[in-house]
Order: structure tokens, then C-alpha cells, then sequence
């Protein structure tokens, strides 16, 4: 029942962190799919699970972290379970990885040249002059002048070594690149010009990419799909223009809500009460009820599915059977980003 | 199966509770870390035998009242040696020599480190650049042919000049590490606050920034402690100490002196060595442990059993 | 560059630190020593040497003591470190020439070699966390690290020299049988001698290169371009040589200077248990004839090899780190 044009199924994924008190589960059943050329972005507070369940796509989780249960499906093949060996034909030719701080994911005693050429020999047999024309070219496509390939990442600038990430992503121009917050170490001007860049880039090359953000307003503009994530679990999963029109789960109005408008109305500012649940001891039912305006008795002691509801898919009981409130106040989040 | 690669990150050592909270919490890690369970236990053996040697020993150390190239028995566990002295006492009563020294250079040597480590990094400027070349010039200046130049001076004047060399040239290394992190507690939020509060910087110092320290602090007493063993006990062990007290070390000495080895009496150099290698291990184990405790990266990884879910 | 002036300039002050201990040391002990030392000896010495053990300690003096110290840059400034009392008529210079050799081999190669390993295991340890080598190597090596040279020294004769009889526990090499060439003989003579010292040495000091390796080799691989590696699908050999172990080793690199005092201590006792001829036993020896000349020569000696290795080490982390090469 797959679409051809879908190249990612993630199915009941869960991701449990082995520690010496308990096990704590991270990722709780998650399930998505991403089609070709799609833009799907991940948003959510601190600590929600979004990285985690980034790396375990890619299959990086290292110890104490551990796949627990769920699949990965990606053109066709199940990564959960291959070996490292049985992965490398996978990684970076069709997938890669774009990490948030690029001073730490670049090796800081190798050029940049070098390391390049480290991710293209690992994958077949390039000539010296493949290797330096490939190298060349996809800095250029990023913006960066090629002398820089003999630079080390100390001596860029962070925008330049975000960019130069993005640039080692785009080697094998893959068909879907996984990024972990990769503008947050950024100030604001550099975050939007290379969102666009990004955005540019996929819209030339054709990749899918999967976006985890904890800042909503700068996701808007530029992912097709957006993902909510809290306490280990998706709260709310659709487009985005639909989602920022009109949030569904109390959560979402939370979080569109404590963003401010430039356009709209001067509005007070309501921030989210409390604070996001120790996944060690998360609250019986639904896992948001201690902070939801809305919540009920029934809230404490059902945990909901998710639901779908008008093209989205929700995690709400009250949404689930149309018992919500709706806050006409609810207005889309422009932001001037 | 997937490469086993740590995915901790290594902490810094983290501010610790106050006073109370920490005796427990020292308790409470001592019983559950088995490195540091070992040490511990290797440690109040030593201390008590120190403490009362002559319950332990019935014969005297010194007295050449019996006869030599006894081999081990009842009356003497550990024989005799050339001499005839009761080789389980001098062990025994040489615990005393020894622990005094691990207990007053490691107390001295990281008293006059932290007052010089911490010093260097509040006073700042000119005293740090000065108090820093003052700690390289010592730290690199090969320790042990220095202390057998000043050992051969003084001539073998005795544990109190043995104590009193080895913590004026040993402290050099711990200062170094205490200045680093005094240098990063520094700028912490609490610290700041309390400068806020228009604390004069004496009293930040003593009441906010050691206490913090307390985890390296009791590190570095352990590893000066461990050192100040080794090398007294070398020290001795080539007759640079006071060759009749009653030492590990000394009777080390003597057992060399005498070929203890060649004439078929290993024991006597056997046993007191043996000594300084546990006790060093004790003072080790504890420290690696303490290390464990401070940087949960590096403690035993529990092996994953679990099968992954296809 | 300029940081490598300033790492020139502070090994030549401490050079000038250790000049000044040897020039102040005899002169503050109480009991003038090298009084006593001179008294011994007075009646066999030429003028000449007793002249410059006058400058070397100050005895008969009637210069003020910063005088004195010029003088005695001066002497050591040109080479001139005395005259042995103990091997009279040689100079200090010629008796260190004659030891250096032997602690040079003993104590280069086994150190490297201890480098070498320890590092290596320290490597693959780390990189198979939680796996049976690295359930055994921390405990024991610990324990070995603690375990004061000498003893092992001792341990090491007792079973393998006297009791199996398998190798020599004296000297470097059959003094009565056999003379110094380059002979086979003499060479496989010299190897055999030198065996038990070098374990001695490597079982000691290995320890410590193992666990600081590591150490910083964890820490290492919980980075985040160590997990970017992965997922570039780099093999794993690549991964751990080149992503992890270049960067765990750069603070051992750093910690080396500090390991080499205990390098030195253990080549010290090792040479004195085993009467192996080095610049360790020398020293001893020169301690208790009381040939204090001899003794400052041969401590300036192991200083100034100290600095030697410590800059080979500072110049192997400037190649290995281009963070320490820009701009300091």
C-alpha cells in the first residue's frame, strides 16, 4: 500500500534510555511517513525526544540509548537491526546527517577538504580529481569559496561551518537529509539566510528532509509537514499552513501562542504552565493534561491515540469527539523571520 | 552488531552538595562502587594495624633477640632475618612510619597546593603569570633525582626531613589542576551572586569556591598520599632515609643490603614491598573510583542483553 | 611561533632553576657537606680539581656569594663540571659519557615501547567498551601502577633470575667474560642483561599510558564527530584511528611531560636492583662515595633530558593539533 513516492515509513518507533535506576522511554510509538521531496519539520520543548528519534532514523543511537521496538523503513529496506557494515551502503549516499553545532561535529584536527574526501573514498573509488571536484562543487553550491576546503573548522566562521555541514550533507546529493537543529548556534540574521539556502538547495535537488527545531516561527515558512512533539510522543501531525491557521491540540495553541505577532494585534503574551514531564514518571493518561487548560477527569486516566481529525492527526481526547473549545482567539503565528 | 561507542558525554566535575548531603553521599558510593569498596576496606586494615601494632606483633622490631635465617612458623609468621629480627614485626610496626607519611605529605603537599592554585587564579595577572612559572619550572624539574640530591646533603637526618622534601617539591602538580578548575568556578552564576552581594572575595573564596573543589580536592589527596609512599619508600629503599626506623622502606634497605634475594630469604623483601603495593593500590583504587563517581562516562557499562526488534 | 619561543624560553629557565639548586643546595644544608666531601679527599687531588670543586661549592671562598655563582655559571657555562671524586682522575663529563649509553637504550626503548602499547591498548580498550578486555584492563592496570618499581624489579629477579635461572640479574653484560665491541656475542650478551630491567620498567609504566588513553578515548567517542563518522558510514578502523584516537591522544601528548618524572624514577631503582650501568646507578653510586660532583653532573644530565623530551613531545602535538599552530 506504499505510494511510490514515499520514501520513509517509520512505524511504532521507541527509543528507551538504559540507566541504572529503570529503563526511561524516550520515543514512545512514534509513526510517520515522509514522501519524496518533502519537507517535514519536528518541533518541540527541550528534552521531548525530537533528537533522539532523529538519530534513531539514522540508526546512530549509541549506548545508553536503545532501539526498543518499531521500524524503519526506508526505500523499501528496514534499517533497524543492519549491521554497520550492512548501513554504509546506505549512509550518506542516500542519507545524511546534519548535526547542531558544527565545531562539534567536524573534526577539529582535519581540514574540511580532508574530511570530505574521507565521506567520498567511503564509498567507492573516487580519483584525486573526482574527490576535488566534487568537494569543489558542493561548496559552491552552499555559497562558499572552494580555498576553504583547506581550511580547518576552527578558523571558519559558524555560519561558513554550518554551511560547510551542509555542503558534506550534499555530497552524494541523497535523497533525504536529516537535520538536528542545525540553526540554533546561529544568530538570527545567518539562521534565516541559511534556512533559505536549505530550502533553495531542495527545491533544486529534489531531497527530503526532516527538520527538528525547538523555534516554530522560523519552521513556518519552510516545511510542508509539521510534527509536534511532547513528552516522547507526536501530539499533533499535519501541513503546516494547516496547523499554524488553526492548532488543534492544546499543546500547539500553547506554543503558537507564546510566539508574538508583528502583524497581528498587540495580544499579552500566554506562556505554557509548568513544565514538561520527567519521562521516568509521566503523568497517568494523557501526558499533557497537567499543563492543558482544557484538561477533564477522563484526561487523567485515558491515554489517547492519535487521532485524525480534519486531515490532521491529533493526540486528544477532547479534539478526538469535538468537545474542545475552539479558541476563536487562536490567530496563525506571522513572525517577520 | 553496531559499533559500542559511549554515547555519554563527560561532565566536569559538578558543584557538589553541601557538607552534610556528602558524608552520605560518600557512604553511599563507597558501598557501590566495588573499586572503592576494596580501597576502603584496604585502607582502615591499614589504619588499624597502625594504630595498634602491638596487638598484631608480639615480638619487637628492632631487637636481634632471635636466632637469624628463620624460615616462616608460628612464632614467626614471616621468619627471621639476617640478623635476627622478627621480620612480621618490623612489617608490622613499619605501618606507623608510612602511613604518617602518606597522611602528613598528602595533607601538606595539598594544603600548600591549594592555597597556591586557588591564589594564582583570583589574584590574577601578574601573581598568576609569576605563581604559574614558579609551578611549571617544579613540575618539570625530574622530582626524585632532586630529592636524592637533597637527601644525600642532609645526610639521612630521618623522616622529618623526608616529609618536609617531598612536600616542598611535590605540590606543584596538584596546584596546576586546582587552578584550572578554580579558574572556571570563577565565572559560575552562584559565584557572581555572591560577589552581587558585596561578599568580600576572601569569603568567597573559602566558604564557595574549596567548598566546590571538595571532589578534586580529595582527589589530589589521595594521589599526593599514594606518591608521598612511593617515594619515600624509594627513597629509604636506597638508604637516603634514616636507615633505623622502622620503615617498609628501611627494612627494604637492609634486605638489599644483605643480598636477601641471592641467599635465599625473599621474604624479607618480599613482605615489606608487597605492603607498599596494597597500600598504593588502596590509595589508587579509591581515587579511580572517586574519578568514576565524578565522570559517570567512565564507569562499567552494563551489557545490553536485549534483542532488537526487526 | 611565538609560542615556541616561549616554550625555548622557559626550558632554558628552568635549565638555569636546576644550575641554581645545584648552586644552592650544598650551600644551605646544615653540616656543610661538601666541606666534609672535600676533607675526604683532599689529599688526592691535583690543584686544578681541587680548584674547581672550590668554585663548584664555595668552600675556602672568600668571595661573596654572588661572585661565587658567576663563577660557577661561568665553569658550567664552558663545559667544565669537575673532576670525578670517585672515579679519579676522570672527568665528570667522560663518566657520564661512559653511562649514558646504557640508560639511553634501556630507557628510550622501553618507554617508547610502554607509549606504544599502552596507548594501543588503551585504544582498542576504549573502543570495545563493556567488552572482556575492558572489564580486565582497568582493575589490574591500576593496581599495577601503584606497585613501586622496585619491587617488581625485585620480584622479577627473584623468579625469573634466581629461581628459573632464565636470565641475568646483574649488570649489562658478563664483565668478566666478555669485552664491549660490536660483536654478536657482546650484542646478544647486552640483550639478555637488559631483558628483566625492561619489563621491570614496562610492566610499571605501561599502566599509565593505558588508562589516561582510555580515558580521553571515552570521552572522545561520546563527540559529536565521532558520531557523524558513523553516519557518514566510515569503516570502523578509520573511525577509531582517525576521528578518535588523534584527538584523545593530544592531552596525553601533554600529560607525557608530566609522566617522565616517574619514567626517570623507575629507570633510577630499576638500574640500582639490577647493578645495570646507567646514568641511574651512577648517580647512586656517586650518592653514597660522596662524590658530590658527579652527583650535580648527572642531575643536570636527566634535567636536561627531561626538557629534550618534553619539547619532542610539544613539537609532535604542534604537527598532530593545527589548533596549537594559529594564532596563540
Amino acid at each position: 500500500m506504499s505510494e511510490t513516492d514515499e520514501i520513509l515509513e517509520v512505524s511504532g518507533l521507541s527509543v528507551d534510555y538504559v540507566l541504572a535506576q529503570a529503563d526511561v522511554r524516550a520515543v514512545d510509538d512514534v509513526s510517520f511517513t515522509l514522501s519524496r521531496g518533502e519537507f517535514l519539520g519536528i518541533v518541540g520543548e527541550s528534552g521531548c525526544g525530537k533528537s533522539t528519534l532523529l538519530f534513531a532514523v539514522a540508526q546512530l543511537l549509541a549506548p545508553p540509548a536503545h532501539l526498543a521496538a518499531g521500524t524503519v523503513t526506508f526505500k523499501g529496506t528496514n534499517l533497524v537491526g543492519l549491521t554497520d557494515a550492512q548501513l554504509s551502503a546506505i549512509r550518506w549516499c542516500d542519507l545524511s546527517v546534519v548535526m547542531q553545532s558544527a565545531m562539534n561535529a567536524l573534526n577539529p584536527v582535519k581540514s574540511i577538504g580532508a574530511q570530505f574526501k574521507d565521506a567520498l573514498k567511503a564509498h567507492g573509488k573516487p580519483s584525486k580529481e573526482e574527490i576535488a571536484a566534487r568537494s569543489a562543487e558542493v561548496m559552491r553550491m552552499v555559497g562558499i569559496d572552494p580555498v576553504h576546503l583547506n581550511s580547518y573548522p576552527h578558523q571558519l566562521s559558524g555560519g561558513m561551518r554550518q554551511r560547510s555541514m551542509i555542503a558534506m550533507a550534499m555530497l552524494f546529493t541523497p535523497d533525504l537529509i536529516i537535520m538536528d537543529e542545525p540553526t540554533s548556534a546561529l544568530d538570527v540574521v545567518a539562521q534565516r539566510a541559511l534556512m533559505v539556502q536549505i530550502k533553495e538547495l531542495q527545491q533544486t535537488y529534489g531531497f527530503a528532509v526532516i527538520f527538528v527545531t525547538h523555534d516554530m516561527s522560523l519552521i513556518s515558512h519552510f516545511s510542508d509537514r509539521l510534527m509536534v512533539m511532547y513528552a516522547g510522543q507526536v501530539d499533533e501531525l499535519g501541513a503546516t499552513r494547516a496547523i499554524f491557521d488553526r492548532p488543534l491540540h492544546p499543546y500547539t495553541q500553547g506554543l503558537l501562542e507564546a510566539f508574538p505577532s508583528i502583524h497581528g494585534p498587540r495580544v499579552p503574551l500566554k506562556g505554557i504552565p509548568g513544565n514538561p514531564p520527567d519521562l521516568a514518571m509521566v503523568p497517568t493518561g494523557c501526558r499533557f493534561h497537567p499543563r492543558c487548560p482544557h484538561a477533564l477527569e477522563r484526561c487523567t486516566v485515558t491515554a489517547p491515540d492519535l487521532y485524525p481529525v480534519d486531515g490532521d492527526l491529533v493526540r486528544c481526547l477532547r479534539r478526538k469527539d469535538g468537545s474542545l473549545p475552539d479558541d476563536p482567539g487562536a490567530r496563525v503565528a506571522k513572525t517577520g523571520a | 552488531m553496531a559499533m559500542p561507542v559511549s554515547g555519554v558525554p563527560a561532565e566536569a566535575p559538578a558543584a557538589q552538595l553541601p557538607a552534610g548531603h556528602a558524608l552520605a553521599r560518600v557512604g553511599h558510593a563507597i558501598r557501590s562502587n566495588r573499586k572503592a569498596t576494596a580501597g576502603t576496606v584496604l585502607l582502615v586494615i591499614f589504619i588499624l594495624v597502625a594504630l595498634f601494632p602491638g596487638v598484631i606483633a608480639h615480638h619487637s622490631p628492632t631487637a636481634d633477640a632471635y636466632p637469624p635465617h628463620l624460615g616462616p612458623s608460628a612464632a614467626h609468621p614471616l621468619g627471621t632475618n639476617a640478623y635476627g629480627q622478627d621480620l612480621f614485626a618490623q612489617v608490622v610496626w613499619g605501618t606507623r612510619n608510612v602511613l604518617i607519611i602518606a597522611f602528613v605529605v598528602g595533607l601538606a603537599t595539598t594544603g600548600i597546593a591549594v592555597l597556591i592554585g586557588v591564589a594564582a587564579a583570583y589574584l590574577g595577572g601578574g601573581w598568576d603569570g609569576a605563581l604559574g612559572v614558579l609551578t611549571d619550572v617544579l613540575l618539570v624539574i625530574p622530582l626524585f633525582p632532586l630529592l636524592i640530591v637533597i637527601a644525600a646533603y642532609a645526610h639521612g637526618e630521618g623522616t622529618i626531613v623526608l616529609i618536609m622534601a617531598i612536600t616542598l617539591t611535590s605540590w606543584s602538580y596538584t596546584a596546576r589542576q586546582l587552578r584550572s578548575q578554580a579558574l572556571t568556578l570563577r565565572n559560575r552564576d552562584f559565584l557572581v551572586a555572591a560577589r552581587v552581594r558585596g561578599e568580600r572575595n576572601l569569603y568567597v573564596i573559602v566558604m564557595e569556591v574549596i567548598p566546590t573543589m571538595t571532589s578534586l580536592i580529595v582527589a589530589s589527596f589521595l594521589t599526593n598520599a599514594l606518591y608521598a609512599v612511593l617515594l619515600s619508600s624509594s627513597l629509604q629503599f636506597i638508604g637516603l632515609g634514616d636507615p633505623n626506623t622502622v620503615s617498609w622502606g628501611t627494612t627494604l634497605y637492609w634486605a638489599e643490603n644483605n643480598a636477601a634475594l641471592q641467599t635465599g630469604e625473599p621474604l624479607w623483601a618480599i613482605a615489606p614491598g608487597a605492603c607498599i603495593a596494597l597500600l598504593g593500590a588502596a590509595f589508587a583504587l579509591l581515587n579511580y573510583a572517586f574519578d568514576e563517581l565524578g565522570n559517570p562516562a567512565l564507569r562499567p557499562v552494563r551489557r545490553n542483553k536485549r534483542v532488537r526488534n526487526g | 611561533m611565538r609560542y615556541a619561543l616561549r616554550r625555548l624560553g622557559f626550558f632554558v629557565l628552568t635549565l638555569w632553576a636546576a644550575l641554581t639548586l645545584n648552586f644552592l643546595l650544598p650551600r644551605l644544608m646544615p653540616g656543610n657537606p661538601a666541606l666534609a666531601m672535600m676533607s675526604k679527599f683532599h689529599g688526592e687531588l691535583s690543584p686544578k680539581a681541587l680548584s674547581a670543586l672550590e668554585t663548584l661549592f664555595g668552600v675556602n671562598s672568600h668571595e661573596g656569594l654572588l661572585s661565587q655563582y658567576f663563577g660557577y655559571l661561568h665553569q658550567v657555562v664552558t663545559g667544565n663540571f669537575g673532576t670525578s671524586l670517585s672515579q679519579y682522575p676522570a672527568s665528570v663529563s667522560s663518566v657520564i659519557g661512559s653511562a649514558i649509553w646504557w640508560t639511553l637504550g634501556l630507557v628510550g626503548i622501553t618507554t617508547i615501547l610502554a607509549f606504544v602499547l599502552g596507548t594501543g591498548l588503551g585504544i582498542v580498550s576504549a573502543w570495545r567498551r563493556g567488552g572482556k578486555l575492558d572489564s580486565v584492563v582497568p582493575p589490574v592496570f591500576v593496581i599495577t601502577s601503584a606497585i613501586p618499581y622496585f619491587w617488581v624489579a625485585m620480584v622479577l629477579v627473584l623468579v625469573f633470575g634466581i629461581t628459573l635461572h632464565w636470565f641475568p640479574s646483574q649488570g649489562g653484560y658478563y664483565v668478566t667474560t666478555d669485552t664491549p665491541g660490536f660483536n654478536l656475542t657482546f650484542f646478544q650478551d647486552v640483550v639478555n642483561h637488559a631483558f628483566l630491567p625492561a619489563m621491570a620498567l614496562l610492566i610499571t609504566t605501561i599502566g599509565t599510558w593505558i588508562l589516561t588513553m582510555r580515558n580521553t578515548m571515552i570521552t572522545t567517542l561520546a563527540e559529536d564527530y565521532v558520531r557523524m563518522a558513523r553516519a557518514k558510514g566510515l569503516p570502523g578502523r578509520r573511525i577509531m584511528l582517525d576521528y578518535a584516537a588523534r584527538n584523545a591522544i593530544l592531552p596525553n601528548l601533554v600529560g607525557f611531560a608530566m609522566s617522565l618524572g616517574f619514567v626517570v624514577s623507575g629507570a633510577i631503582l630499576v638500574e640500582y636492583v639490577f647493578n645495570y650501568p646507567g646514568v641511574g646507578y651512577m648517580l647512586l653510586q656517586a650518592v653514597s662515595g660522596e662524590d658530590y660532583p658527579l652527583m650535580q653532573g648527572l642531575f643536570l644530565l636527566i634535567t636536561l633530558a627531561v626538557l629534550l623530551a618534553i619539547l619532542a613531545a610539544d613539537i609532535l602535538t604542534a604537527l598532530l593539533d593545527p589548533r596549537t599552530r594559529t594564532a596563540r
